[in-house]
């Protein structure tokens, strides 16, 4: 692979929050992302559509560090991720550089990934404390804040087990802000719950979105939420961004076949 | 009539046994603490990314599972001086029995480890934990539960393994039964006893296992 032609660090004057740059990623021969190319802003909040299989949960995963990629660079905030400059080249990042560079990049999941034997307090506290290195009661009151921003606060001490679905991905949301990212990264976060609570999930995140300045990256089949609440909305086919715009543009007069079969199949099914 | 039972004879050799008893459950309790140890470290080697370690470790856990005990005691105290490594019985003992059980208590926590849900890690990762954070705060406290009763299963069992210490003349309860015997010519009393002895152990320690295994998933939560 000639890394040439990637930078060692992106010019101030074109530094969007993260970019990927030409990124492959394959499990043996099958090809899960082909040369994909995708800048977010800083501050930018955007949608991941698609059908299953497309490499949406993918393009997250590597972005969070838990895949290595086959070619191509991530770039997070003008510096390489995926890789680091050595002797004026770049090489794959060794888990140091690992641990320094994912510090600003969160994660929630579609199964919320909760630690079962921490309360939601501690769940929340975990990170500051052994990571960050936090005191514990700085930890506390930061946690105990981002609690109550997800409505969490009155079940702080109850363990996973005895909170519903939607409880806890907003106990999740928070553990995850608790670090405090400048990126966050939801991957299908509303799509194990039932749906009556699914609306305290993604009025959590519209909340995000309006109140916080921070970069959001969002896989979704809730098409009138990333209508909603997205700066722009990419849909993904094969691998590939097939289309990408603002959400009333891709939304409202998609130019692509397949996008236009997609959405439509969708508004079928609800 | 030799199969007649003797009361009398049997205070008199319970001291004896009593103390015996009280080497098994040293002999049992020490191996024991260097299966649980060399156990979880043979388990985390076998998860490292290097090869030949792994490769060494998995070699070592099939070797000890596909030999007898017996054995293993033997090579320990009586090859071991031949490398230089004087042992005495009791250490040797102690040593063979826990390097035979920490294989056994190794397959235990692997199976524990590997039943941790897989987004727990990929929790600890997105969290930028450390390795060691993450096994020690998270994947180890959830992987001990399911563990608990297998790991039971081996402490009963390193304590009915003990009387094979015997054979390098170890003083626990078979050697010293046998002594007993041999002394007196009567052996119904003393194995008898040995009998009620490890059934009056073994019994209520697989019991306390359980009970602890519902304290410890409360205790965390689970
Ligand atoms: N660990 C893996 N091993 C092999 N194939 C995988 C693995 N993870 C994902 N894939 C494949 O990669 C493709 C994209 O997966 P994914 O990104 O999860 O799709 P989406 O989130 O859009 O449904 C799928 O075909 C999937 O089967
Ligand atoms: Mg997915």
């Amino acid at each position: 692979m000639d890394m040439s032609a990637f930078p060692l660090e992106l010019p101030e004057t074109d530094r969007p929050m993260v970019r990927f740059m030409n990124v492959t990623k394959s499990y043996g021969r099958l090809v899960v992302l082909d040369q994909l190319n995708l800048d977010i802003a800083a501050g930018e909040m955007v949608s991941i559509i698609g059908p299953s299989g497309s490499g949406k949960t993918t393009v997250l995963r590597m972005l969070m560090t838990l895949e290595t990629i086959n070619g191509g660079v991530i770039y997070v905030d003008g510096k390489p991720l995926t890789h680091m400059a050595k002797g004026g080249k770049l090489v794959p990042a060794d888990e140091r550089y690992l641990r320094m560079m994912r510090s600003s990049i969160g994660m929630c999941f579609q199964h919320f990934n909760l630690f079962p034997h921490m309360t939601a307090l501690q769940n929340c506290m975990e990170g500051p404390v052994q990571v960050l290195g936090l005191s514990k009661q700085e930890a506390r009151e930061r946690s105990e804040e981002l609690l109550s921003l997800v409505g969490m606060i009155a079940k702080k001490d109850q363990h996973p087990s005895r909170l519903s679905g939607g409880q806890q991905q907003r106990v999740a949301i928070a553990r995850a802000l608790a670090m405090r990212p400048k990126v966050m990264l939801f991957d299908e976060v509303t799509s194990a719950l039932d749906p009556e609570v699914i609306g305290e999930v993604t009025n959590v995140i519209r909340k995000l979105v309006a109140e916080h300045n921070l970069t959001m990256l969002m896989v979704t089949h809730q098409m009138g939420f990333a209508h909603d609440i997205s700066d722009r909305v990419c849909f993904f086919f094969g691998g590939k961004i097939e289309e990408q715009g603002p959400p009333d543009i891709l939304f409202g007069a998609p130019q692509r076949d397949r996008t236009k079969q997609f959405l439509s199949a969708v508004k079928e099914a609800h | 009539m030799m199969f007649h039972w003797r009361w009398d004879f049997t205070y008199e050799i319970l001291p004896r046994l009593m103390w015996a008893t009280v080497n098994t459950l040293i002999a049992a309790g020490a191996g024991y603490a260097i299966a649980l140890v060399l156990g979880l470290i043979l388990a985390l080697a076998q998860r490292t990314n290097w090869k030949p370690l792994t490769f060494v470790v998995r070699e070592f856990v099939e070797f000890i599972r596909s030999t007898p005990l017996v054995l293993q005691i033997f090579f320990v105290f009586y090859v071991g001086p031949q490398f230089g490594v004087r042992l005495s019985p009791w250490t040797s003992g102690m040593i063979a029995i826990g390097l035979h059980y920490s294989a056994y208590l190794s397959e235990v926590y692997r199976a524990g480890i590997e039943a941790v849900p897989r987004g727990q890690w990929e929790a600890c990762r997105a969290l930028n934990m450390s390795t060691a954070d993450t096994y020690l705060r998270i994947i180890i406290p959830q992987a001990l539960p399911p563990s608990v009763a297998g790991m039971g299963n081996y402490l009963v069992g390193i304590f009915k393994d003990t009387p094979m210490l015997s054979v390098i003349g170890v003083a626990e309860l078979m050697h010293t039964a046998n002594a007993i015997g041999a002394e007196n010519y009567r052996f119904l009393e003393p194995y008898t006893m040995v009998g009620v002895i490890f059934l009056a152990i073994s019994l209520p320690t697989a019991g306390l296992v359980r009970l602890f295994e519902g304290w410890l998933r409360r205790k965390l939560g689970l």
